[in-house]
């Protein structure tokens, strides 16, 4: 252990911590719009300097690890005057339209500049002529409001392996840009949004779609029906000052129907039929050996990009089934819709998700208009909603509880557990179980795979047989896992795994990279735990147990991976270019 | 595959084998590169990035950081307009926008006819001759901002739309 003061104060920390998290300890905070908890030290912005004790220089708190018999200064005027200077310098390369940033009062730097009370510009503003980028249809990059601190950049190349962002040219020509400057649409972005999710500015957000969904709402001519994923109920209550981790769905209900949904679905009831169909996929390859092991899940739009363009030689492992809220979309235009005699053309679906990829995916591929017409209408990120619920003037807080429509609505424990990593293996295992066992589980909680541990493996003995799962997420985890399943294919060995679950973000939809901002592992603990606590107190934690689920299948789709399953409840992959252009 | 291709496959392959397991290999590879073909084309980045199991953003942050690599064919003649201390002093920049100015060129790039590429260098080693500008490898000191033009013509018409 190490021992040194800071400001006076008497701190006592491991060997390595920085000097930033061990003035943590003694409640201080050292500013900075670099350092992001998931990531290493860049050192990029300078305004973490402290001062130490025996050294004439300033020295970054975020790079700098803490020392035995260290006394540091963290604040004292001259050290806040030279962080002044340095946001002033910020601001000289940032624009001044924060009234119309999608992070206006959501901002690290606005936060900071208003702390500081920077009241005029001191240095003269220039601004580098680089344009937006939009061409995603996901996220916008907006390089001229880019502080460089590379956190994106580091996200993209580090956390999630994709390499689509990279810091370009250098000194005042720096720029945030995929290669060659070509537009990110055109690069390896999967679309993921970790970057606008880490993003201490305005430079990358989410494409908003909000006015799309007023425009349907007024639209009277159109049926709206609305679904929530699982991982949005427990983040969205952050943007209303709810403790982290708190389960709104039923609050959630109410609102969706105040803001004049006709129906209130939840992605939640489509997750236990992406149970019912990949469950039977994995029984399919794993009992009757029709079908390559290891299945490797495919809910996640992210990791659907990342494999067709990195990981082509996978396509065959990849279960074919839809993610839930496209099933939840299809099944709204199809079944629905002849249930209550509605055309499907006149019918909206809005998909409210932890996600930007998701944006992505309602157009992906021709399956995804599987109903005849595109399938969801429109996915919404967690942060969209929070603003259109302010925009509507709910008084979110103090609504009363409502229930689901129940016909698409009502989900089983294993339906909610889809928004944290681990959930959809741990979901499909328990109707695996029940499938080839006839009996449910006696312990349905499988805490092996749960967690936030990078890679996650766990043996589930089912019918005298071993079955060995991995589960991975944050794609920088992800080839480890798909070059043992490689290895074992080379040798002519069985495979290491007989399902693997992958979720492009960290934590799984919990810390999608459309949820609401300030993402840290606690953060994706506490919503998953909200997750989790919402699985114990359910009544029914199968997926195969879900009255409505069964219903679905006895009176319109027939069987699990039957004709009218497969139609409108599958899809297909293909290998794509890394880079367009 | 056209024949194009495939050459510089089997050109990529060879550098990457020659510079295999060496410690800063891709800077070298993309001088070699350079060399070979007077700039990095995209096919040519592309192609590295596969061989040498590297991210092209990586490869790109490379090329783009250091001055010394181009992303751009170079053209017929090499301006290099110096903007040491004592040029500069003795007034290149009026110089430099002179020549942007009648070549429609920024710094780096190439004119759209491909004759003149211009070039910004730090110190040419003959300050007594300040402000210098090079072309090719004729050295023409103590210019002023009305002899530009003339000197340029020395290098065939420019078309400043072309």
């Amino acid at each position: 252990m190490i021992k040194a003061r800071i400001n006076n104060i008497p701190v006592e920390v491991e060997e390595g911590v920085s000097i930033l998290d061990a003035a943590k300890k003694a409640q201080i905070k050292i500013p900075t719009l670099c350092k992001h908890p998931d990531l290493p030290p860049g050192a990029g912005c300078g305004l973490c300097i402290v001062r130490i004790k025996g050294t004439p220089k300033m020295l970054r708190a975020c790079s700098t690890p803490l020392e035995e018999g260290m006394e540091i200064t963290t604040h004292d005027p001259e050290i806040v005057s030279v962080r002044r200077t340095v946001l002033e310098l910020i601001l000289s390369n940032h624009p001044n339209d924060c009234l119309q940033c999608g992070r206006n009062n959501n901002c690290e730097l606005q936060s900071l500049v208003a702390d500081f009370g920077i009241r005029e510009e001191s240095f003269q503003k220039f601004l580098p002529d680089v344009p937006k980028d939009d061409s995603t249809r996901t996220i916008v990059l907006d390089p001229q409001k880019c502080i460089r601190c590379g956190r994106c950049v580091k996200v993209c190349q580090e956390m999630q392996n994709v390499w689509a962002l990279s810091f370009l040219e250098r000194g005042f020509c720096t720029r945030i840009s995929p290669a060659g400057d070509i537009k990110l649409a055109d690069s390896p972005c999967i679309r993921c949004g970790q970057c606008s999710n880490h993003c201490p500015t305005g430079a990358i957000v989410e494409l908003d779609e909000t006015a799309k969904v007023w425009e349907l709402l007024q639209d009277q001519g159109k049926h709206c029906v609305v679904q929530i994923a699982p991982a949005v109920r427990v983040a969205i209550g952050e943007a209303f000052g709810y403790p982290i981790g708190t389960n709104l769905t039923k609050k959630l209900y109410a609102l969706l129907r105040r803001l004049g949904f006709k129906a209130v679905f939840d992605t939640n009831f489509g997750a236990d039929v992406t149970i019912m169909e990949e469950g039977s996929e994995f029984i399919q390859r794993f009992a009757h050996k029709k079908g390559p092991l290891p299945l490797i899940t495919s809910c996640c739009p992210g990791w659907v990009d990342f494999m067709e363009k990195f990981h082509p030689d996978m396509i065959d492992h990849f279960s074919s089934c839809k993610s839930p809220h496209e099933i939840v979309g299809v099944l709204s235009k199809t079944y629905y819709a002849q249930k209550k005699n509605i055309d499907p053309k006149d019918i909206a679906v809005v998909s409210i998700m932890p996600c930007t990829a998701k944006k992505n995916e309602i157009i992906r591929c021709e399956e995804m208009y599987a109903s005849g017409c595109q399938d969801v209408d429109v996915a919404l990120t967690t942060r969209e909603l929070a603003r259109m619920i302010k925009q509507a003037g709910i008084d979110f807080v103090n609504l009363p509880d409502e229930e689901p429509d129940h016909m698409l609505g009502d989900y089983t424990g294993a339906g909610v557990i889809f928004g944290a990593t681990g959930g959809v293996m741990e979901a499909a295992i328990r109707t695996a179980y029940f499938l080839l066992n006839g009996k449910n589980l006696d312990k349905l909680e499988l805490t092996q795979i749960r967690g936030l541990e990078g890679v996650k493996v766990a043996e589930i003995p089912i019918n005298g047989k071993n079955v060995r799962v991995a589960v991975a997420h944050g794609l920088n985890h992800v080839e480890y896992v798909l070059n043992k399943v490689r290895e074992a294919e080379k040798n002519n060995q069985e495979p290491p795994y007989h399902f693997i679950e992958v979720m492009a973000c960290l934590g799984g939809c919990v810390g999608g990279g459309g949820q609401p901002y300030g993402v840290t592992d606690e953060l994706r603990e506490k919503r998953a735990a909200g997750v989790y606590q919402d699985d114990k107190e359910k009544e029914k934690r199968c997926s195969h147990e879900n009255p409505f689920v069964q219903q679905l299948y006895k009176d319109f789709l027939g069987s699990p991976l039957g004709d009218k399953s497969e139609h409108l409840l599958h899809t297909h992959y293909q290998a794509r270019k890394v880079y367009a252009k | 595959m056209t024949e194009n291709t495939k050459n510089m496959q089997e050109e990529i392959a060879n550098l990457v084998e020659k510079w295999k397991g060496k410690e800063g290999n891709l800077i070298m590879i993309l001088h070699e590169l350079q060399n070979y073909y007077g700039y990095i084309p995209r096919p040519a980045a592309l192609e590295l990035s596969r061989a040498l199991e590297t991210p092209l953003a990586r490869i790109y942050e490379v090329i783009t950081f250091y001055n010394f690599f181009k992303l751009s064919p170079p053209g017929k003649h090499t301006i290099a307009l110096c903007m040491g201390t004592a040029c500069y002093l003795k007034g290149a920049p009026v110089l430099l926008n002179e020549i942007k100015n009648l070549l429609n060129v920024e710094e780096g790039q190439t004119t759209k006819d491909g004759l003149f590429q211009l070039d910004v260098v730090r110190c040419l080693g003959c300050c007594g001759l300040a402000p210098v500008i090079k072309i090719d490898e004729k050295v023409y000191g103590k210019v002023q901002k009305s002899q530009v033009m003339g000197i340029l013509s020395e290098y065939g018409n420019h078309n400043q739309e072309g």
